[in-house]
């Protein structure tokens, strides 16, 4: 009786630790990536230091970034020279080639607060609605989307992040929205 | 004799378990997780006797968008597609933009930048989801 009761006392602590290892943000120390012998280990700013006081995801860094940036937990310059041009859009465009995932919405809004027009067009989408063979293969392989999403941006396992719009629900026609943003959807 | 099995077991268990709960508690379990978006850039750094460099994207996108670096700056959006060298950064290009004393600490604090392990491969680090672009 007494060792049962050491036993789940034992397995109840062990999963508990085995849950705290999916830990969040570990020490650079013990990122795999940083030498612990290196002088830098005391010096560099840990990410828990850093990333808990920022509005939390459960993927990626464990942040938001995008709620970050709009519900101003932090202020990132745009520019480091007086004359480069701020560029921002706010367009959103719904692509329905999507088999039977549903359509995916692409808000610029939220891509151009933190990137210029000339990271992605042309080189790696062409400017035309509709115009680019965008496929998940190429994505997975960091082409397209892929480019930042699963490296910097969030992993390409949040398939409904960009996969929101359902089929059922949109009223309108895939491509650029009107106004600039998404109007035509019916509750679900 | 056998009575006396079943309690052995037990105790065998419970001792494989306390060793299971030392090691993660004391950390020599614990997985390794660079943060997501950490690149490695070791195209010259051991090869020239220094350690690699790692690149950490969460702390400089709290401080500048995309845009300064992947724009102004001139920074491919790939890991591998920047020829950096260390005579570019003294320059003022790349990472000395910033790296000179007036927007950030200068690139005589080798080490900050330099602070890899050894072995380490270049490319993006961090994703336990994904590892990266194209490699599932």
């Amino acid at each position: 009786m007494n060792k049962k009761l050491i036993l789940s006392l034992l397995l109840l602590s062990l999963s508990a630790s085995l849950l705290a290892q999916k830990a969040k943000w570990l020490p650079l120390k013990r990122d795999g990536l940083h030498d612990p012998q290196s002088p830098a280990i005391n010096i560099l700013q840990q990410p828990s230091e850093a990333l808990s006081l920022l509005p939390p995801d459960y993927t990626g860094n464990q942040v938001s970034w995008v709620d970050a940036l709009q519900e101003n937990y932090i202020e990132p310059r745009s520019t480091l020279f007086s004359d480069t041009q701020v560029n921002t859009l706010e367009m959103d465009i719904v692509m329905g080639n999507t088999g039977e995932m549903p359509m995916v919405m692409f808000p610029h809004t939220q891509h151009t607060e933190w990137l210029d027009c000339k990271n992605c067009h042309d080189v790696i989408f062409k400017e035309k609605a509709g115009s680019n063979p965008i496929n998940m293969f190429a994505i997975l392989n960091g082409e397209y989307c892929g480019r930042c999403l699963g490296a910097v941006a969030f992993p390409l396992t949040e398939c409904n992040r960009c996969h929101s719009v359902p089929r059922n629900a949109f009223t309108g026609k895939p491509g650029v929205q009107p106004n600039g943003y998404i109007q035509s959807m019916k509750p679900n | 004799m056998k009575t006396k099995s079943p309690n052995r077991s037990s105790l065998l268990l419970l001792k494989i378990l306390l060793c299971l709960w030392l090691l993660t508690g004391v950390g020599l379990l614990k997985p390794a997780y660079a943060e997501y978006g950490d690149v490695v850039i070791n195209k010259r750094s051991e090869k020239e006797g220094m350690r690699p460099v790692i690149f950490p994207h969460w702390f400089h996108r709290i401080r500048f968008r995309c845009k300064v670096c992947h724009n102004e700056l001139g920074f491919k959006m790939r890991a591998g597609g920047n020829n950096i060298t260390m005579g570019e950064i003294t320059d003022g290009k790349y990472c000395g933009m910033c790296h000179n004393g007036e927007i950030s600490w200068t690139i005589e604090n080798c080490d900050l930048c330099h602070s890899g392990l050894p072995g380490l491969k270049s490319g993006v680090n961090g994703s336990n989801e994904t590892s990266g672009p194209g490699r599932w």
